[in-house]
């Protein structure tokens, strides 16, 4: 173990100060060759400045999604070449029931999550407005976000914990349910109810971030528009409804949006829980499975593909739509 | 003012409902951090919201074989009874309150505490309330086998670090949460710093520099922010490979820089762009080339945009699973991640609770520590990152 950590320590040194390095030693050499005032330090710096990152944009992001849709159109052969296939691995795709089922789940998560979380959201952030513990609450609720997916997976796999009734049930949802004179239930493969227990778990992690942007908004309203309400006798829920939340609406679009975005490529959760059996595949998972386990490189790099058509609309509101 | 204080009031009926998603939103961790304080046994037997409270047990418990030639002294031996054998019918670390005992199964709560019974061989074994038990003969005691003693009780609730110190100090590392812990610090740590200094740099040229195609850069730098990192896996790997790399400790360290750049340049062009320009165009007057203006001006000012990127680089690196399992986790099993690990003991220890509430409490710590100090700078770079 004390070599282990040795190596790990002496590791992140020598890679931090690499990269500190070539910064600096690079700067040094440009100003010894050209000096300050000549002029061509001055166009060369900036790329001195942005090269490694344009460089791991590049590898790690560019180039990565062009031969994704060249691998895509192609076939591994034995021998490690490739034959340009078309459309097949598209259309092999779609006709497993794998990926229909990942598909189908995806939209449903896509519809529940985004919706709930930034509803609960929304009404957490106006109930805790005007409390004197608003900052407790609100970190208690926003706490999950710093949990991993599969430490979050683990808390509520416990949650669902089943034992046949005879026993004590020690799943917190089984105990609710048999002290109300129910059956203890496998939640994880209840036919379609499971992929809604998956969802809880991200819900639970992200209506803390949905709360934490639309409580800043709600906060920005002004006070003078919503006195002048309360004077013209407007009720609580008139004040909400009517002041309030039309002014946080392009937030509320922000926030659903980027909730949106985390949930197309949703992995963790369904991988550490159920691994895609009982009906609860997504794409993510279907395109790890494809990767991993059939190593079927074409149809992956296809599933990948279609999680960027996905997330294409929202990626040109961001570059387009969002910048008036 | 008189409205602001109006404001200000609670309806008691809201602070109810807020107390109580607060505790909806708590109670399943807290469940697994009550858990990973228990032993197997008492997992078992009841939930982890009865640990805090008495149990009622019924446990049979069987002494030690053991033989007894010379007269003792234990406290408990009589004239006529000068051989005697003393232990506890609880467990080490347990304690309780004796109800009933037996030495049948028939009749197994057949006595009271504090009575003294005689055995089948002529021996009389005595049950305290507080848990001893006590066999005391006229003559010495030659047993193969122990007695068995059944006992129900009333448990006092106990807690324990077992599970803690099994899972990080356990010589076989049976269930490596420490190689994993090792593994995790050591990827999270530079895997936070370097996108930073590359970010800072790229950001600085960005804003401040006469860098050809900034518009496009920055347009791409946005789209890039949705791109799924599901992408890059088979066309990165292959790269790596073909460079001799392919999974280890570099190639996991630059995928995590590859991928955390788009946001770390967006948060921090963000800000560095917004910086007063007579600031950097004074310090231009008086000779200091760009590479002295970053480090010396803009870097110390951009503390907080750097602070809000790094807890979210800390938190996405510490907690990832997916980039590890990629770029980094092999089949040889010689580098690990805390995440990989606890996925593994869902698999192969789904239903031992104490070493899964245990490990991903070790996994969580570091992050909620984190996240507790240094909320402020998150939830103003989530603004930053999300508001425009």
């Amino acid at each position: 173990m004390d070599n282990i950590l040795a190596q790990s320590v002496f590791a992140v040194v020598c890679v931090v100060s690499l990269s500190a390095l070539y910064f600096w030693l690079s700067n040094a050499a440009l100003t010894a060759l050209g000096g300050d005032v000549a002029s061509w330090p001055t166009y060369v710096r900036p790329w001195l400045f942005a090269g490694p990152a344009l460089l791991f944009l590049s590898l790690f992001l560019i180039y990565p999604t062009l031969q994704s849709v060249f691998l895509s159109l192609h076939e591994r052969m034995p021998g490690r070449t490739l034959e340009f296939v078309a459309f097949q691995n598209y259309r092999d795709m779609l006709g497993q029931p794998k990926f229909t089922e990942a598909l189908r789940n995806n939209l449903f998560w896509l519809v529940v999550v985004p919706a709930l979380s930034t509803a609960l959201g929304l009404v957490i952030a106006q109930l805790t407005d005007r409390l004197r513990w608003r900052t407790f609450a609100q970190s208690m609720i926003f706490a999950p976000m710093a949990i991993s997916l599969v430490g979050a997976s683990v808390i509520w796999k416990f949650v669902y914990e089943f034992r046949s009734i005879d026993l004590s049930q020690i799943g917190l949802l089984n105990a609710v349910v048999v002290f109300f004179g129910g059956q203890p239930q496998t939640w994880l493969f209840m036919p379609f109810w499971n992929n809604f227990f998956l969802m809880v778990v991200l819900i639970w992690i992200q209506t803390g971030f949905a709360m934490v942007i639309l409580s800043a908004a709600l906060r920005g309203v002004p006070e003078d528009t919503i006195e002048a309400a309360i004077i013209d006798g407007a009720n609580p829920w008139q004040v909400f409804f009517r002041i309030r939340l039309p002014q946080v609406s392009s937030t509320i679009i922000v926030v659903w949006t980027t909730i949106t975005c985390l949930v197309l490529k949703i992995f963790d959760v369904v991988f550490a829980m159920t691994n895609g059996e009982g009906g609860t595949q997504v794409l993510a998972n279907y395109m790890w499975s494809q990767f991993t386990r059939a190593n079927d490189w074409g149809i992956a790099s296809a599933a990948a593909i279609v999680l960027v058509l996905m997330v294409m609309p929202i990626m040109l509101w961001n570059i387009f739509g969002n910048r008036q | 003012m008189s409205h602001a204080s109006r404001l200000r009031q609670t309806n008691p009926a809201v602070a109810l409902v807020v107390f109580m998603l607060v505790v909806l939103w708590t109670l399943p961790t807290l469940g697994l951090l009550v858990t990973s304080f228990r032993s197997k046994e008492q997992i078992a037997i009841s939930s982890w919201w009865q640990a805090p409270f008495p149990t009622e047990a019924n446990q049979i418990f069987r002494t030690d074989a053991f033989a007894i030639s010379e007269p003792t002294l234990t406290g408990y031996e009589s004239q006529e009874r000068p051989y005697a054998v003393v232990g506890a019918v609880f467990r080490a670390g347990q304690s309780g309150t004796v109800k009933s005992w037996g030495i049948s199964s028939r009749a197994p709560t057949a006595f009271s505490p504090g009575t003294r019974q005689d055995l089948p061989g002529g021996e009389q074994l005595l049950v305290t309330a507080d848990g001893r038990f006590v066999i005391s003969s006229a003559e010495p005691i030659t047993w193969r086998r122990g007695q068995r003693i059944f006992v129900t009780a009333t448990m006092r609730p106990t807690f324990t670090f077992e599970n803690y110190k099994r899972a990080l100090f356990d010589p076989g590392q049976v269930d490596g949460m420490l190689k994993g812990l090792i593994g995790t610090a050591s990827v999270a740590i530079p895997s936070t710093i370097i996108p930073i200094m590359i970010a800072a740099f790229a950001a600085y040229a960005l804003a401040w520099m006469r860098l050809p195609g900034r518009t496009f850069l920055l347009g791409l730098i946005v789209a890039l922010l949705v791109v799924p990192i599901q992408l890059a896996f088979i066309p990165v790997l292959q790269l790596l490979n073909a460079i001799g790399l392919g999974k280890s400790y570099v190639s996991l360290l630059m995928a995590h820089t590859g991928f955390g750049l788009p946001l770390a340049i967006y948060l921090l062009y963000n800000y560095i762009s917004r910086l007063p320009a007579e600031l950097i165009q004074s310090a231009r007057v008086e000779g200091a080339n760009d590479f002295q203006i970053f480090t010396r001006l803009v870097l110390p000012l951009s503390v907080p945009a750097l602070a809000s990127f790094a807890i979210f680089q800390f938190l996405w690196t510490w907690n990832d699973l997916m980039v590890a399992r990629v770029f980094f986790i092999g089949s040889m099993g010689e580098n690990t991640v805390m995440t990989s690990e606890l996925v593994e003991l869902l698999g192969s220890r789904g239903g031992n609770w104490e070493i899964l509430a245990t490990s991903a409490f070790i996994s969580m710590i570091i992050p909620l520590i984190v996240f507790f100090a240094l909320q402020r700078y998150l939830v103003r770079g989530l603004l930053a990152g999300s508001l425009k």
